[in-house]
């Protein structure tokens, strides 16, 4: 089954065209790692998935497996593709002062509930999934009180992403450099949470990295390269190693 | 009431540069309400003024080593104006946490007068305003150091939210300091709800609405943190936020 199919999507940021034909088809039970160096469009990819304003389609097709089936992922605004069960995971994950983690998440988990249907966790509910997700992540429960991101360190926001992840329970995750700035320790925790939450049947991620570590630890279907706004290459996990060997200049 | 008292004050007084005179007129004489806290009492006020039009005076006094609380909710009206004096004696200490949230072509203000009259005494306000459509929020505020108040800890805080470029927020934190030893701190920020916040929420599934709704609850929260009432100021300035959504 289909999770994502993108065509010949190009995109600009403030008219400058970053994505020239970029074309992926990912299938439900499938992690692929997306590899480039800087400037290729790595991150943009993400942002365009994920609808952020100022990322500017100029062409292409994009379509996501739904929870009622196949939609045109790119006519929804960014609210909706969450709720269609899209994630991204954000390389610099935002600040919201004043905002608890437990406030804004449960609002998130029951707007998305809304859209498809499904009746509000109660206070009671939503704790009980969070302590769960957050004990998945070895984050403590007082942490998720806080302020949205605020304070944390850039190890911390990133397996606060996790938690998430879990507790928002997506079909397809868009992990943007999950794996950067995080010590050995909490990238094998990040890693095993991304392997305990998203791999199944009827899932999906993409994993777009610099590195071939966070590889040992999610180990992809696929990996395919970006540069120049297109994927110039793709492979199995064994490309990843042949990349961190012999660098971006000589694969690509 | 005296008639110097009753006349109308013109924009060439200060305190009155951004008033809406007009809507002033309908309302005028404003009284001015007394409030004496005795030395070393405690006292708080919750002040929601109501009404169309409506202009408010407070002079508060603090004696020695007298504390008072005073929460503001600014809301709502065509005009609003809350005008307060405050004297505060040796070792007093007086917090205002004022929010002001308007829309349409509102016209909210808040005039402040803070005297440190004696050594060692705080005063620490903290104004956040939220402005829609073509919304005017005026913050005027000046804190007065006088001779021999040596150890006064002043600081003014104060931030507006523009959801609209067509609102206005007008700020002057103003400090008058003739003593020595003394800290005060002022600051004053005019800005609008970040991007990138809303669309981290967004991507979290939360509605445009929902997402500026608790960024915008959270930010005037913060003139309320640690109030008595706290909770149900918060949820007064929610239901005030609603129809700026």
């Amino acid at each position: 089954m289909i999770m994502l199919k993108i065509e010949n999507l190009q995109a600009s940021v403030a008219d400058k065209p970053i994505l020239k034909g970029l074309s992926l088809t990912v299938n439900a039970g499938e992690i692929h790692a997306i590899m480039g160096p800087n400037g290729a469009g790595k991150s943009t990819t993400g942002y365009v998935l994920g609808g952020r304003p100022g990322y500017e389609v100029t062409g292409g097709t994009v379509s996501f497996d739904g929870p009622d089936g196949p939609v045109d992922l790119l006519s929804l605004d960014p609210h909706e593709r969450a709720a269609a069960g899209l994630f991204l995971g954000f390389q610099y994950p935002v600040e919201i002062p004043g905002v608890s983690f437990v406030q804004f998440l449960r609002e998130a988990a029951n707007a998305q509930r809304k859209v498809r249907g499904a009746p509000p966790l109660s206070g009671g509910e939503f704790l009980k999934l969070a302590k769960e997700k957050a004990a998945l992540l070895r984050m403590d429960m007082d942490m998720l009180k806080r302020p949205v991101n605020v304070g944390f360190s850039g190890g911390e926001k990133k397996r606060a992403e996790m938690v998430q992840m879990g507790i928002l329970d997506p079909r397809l995750a868009i992990l943007d450099e999950t794996d950067s700035g995080l010590d050995i320790d909490a990238l094998r925790i990040c890693g095993e949470g991304i392997n305990a939450i998203m791999r199944r049947p009827d899932k999906a991620v993409i994993l777009i990295t610099h590195y071939q570590r966070l590889l040992d630890y999610v180990k992809p279907d696929y990996v395919h390269v970006l540069a120049g706004g297109r994927i110039i290459r793709s492979g199995g996990a064994e490309l990843a190693l042949e990349l961190e060997r012999e660098g971006y200049e000589a694969v690509a | 009431m005296s008639v110097a008292a009753a006349l109308l004050p013109t924009r060439r007084l200060e305190d009155y540069r951004y008033a809406d005179l007009a809507a002033l007129e309908r309302i005028w004489p404003v009284a001015v309400e007394e409030i004496v806290v005795a030395p070393g009492e405690g006292g708080r006020l919750v002040l929601v003024p109501e009404g169309e039009n409506v202009a408010r005076h407070l002079a508060i006094s603090l004696g020695a080593g007298a504390s008072f609380d005073l929460r503001i909710l600014n809301a709502g009206h065509a005009y609003g104006r809350v005008a307060i004096d405050v004297t505060i004696g040796e070792g007093a200490s007086f917090t205002l946490g004022a929010a002001q949230v308007g829309g349409g072509e509102q016209m909210l203000e808040l005039v402040t007068n803070v005297t440190h009259a004696g050594p060692d005494a705080q005063s620490r306000q903290v104004v956040r305003s939220v402005l829609s459509g073509h919304a005017t929020g005026t913050y005027l505020g000046k804190v007065m150091v006088t001779r021999g108040a040596d150890g006064t800890d002043g600081e003014q805080s104060v931030r507006a939210m523009l959801l609209d470029r067509t609102a206005t927020a007008n700020a002057r934190p103003e400090l008058e300091i003739y003593a020595d030893d003394v800290k005060c701190a002022h600051g004053c920020a005019v800005g609008e709800l970040d991007t990138q916040g809303l669309f981290y929420m967004a991507s979290r599934g939360l509605p445009p609405e929902v997402a500026k709704r608790l960024m915008l609850q959270a930010f005037l929260a913060e003139a309320f943190v640690g109030a008595e009432a706290e909770e149900a100021l918060n949820e007064a300035a929610l239901a005030a936020l609603e129809p700026l959504l």
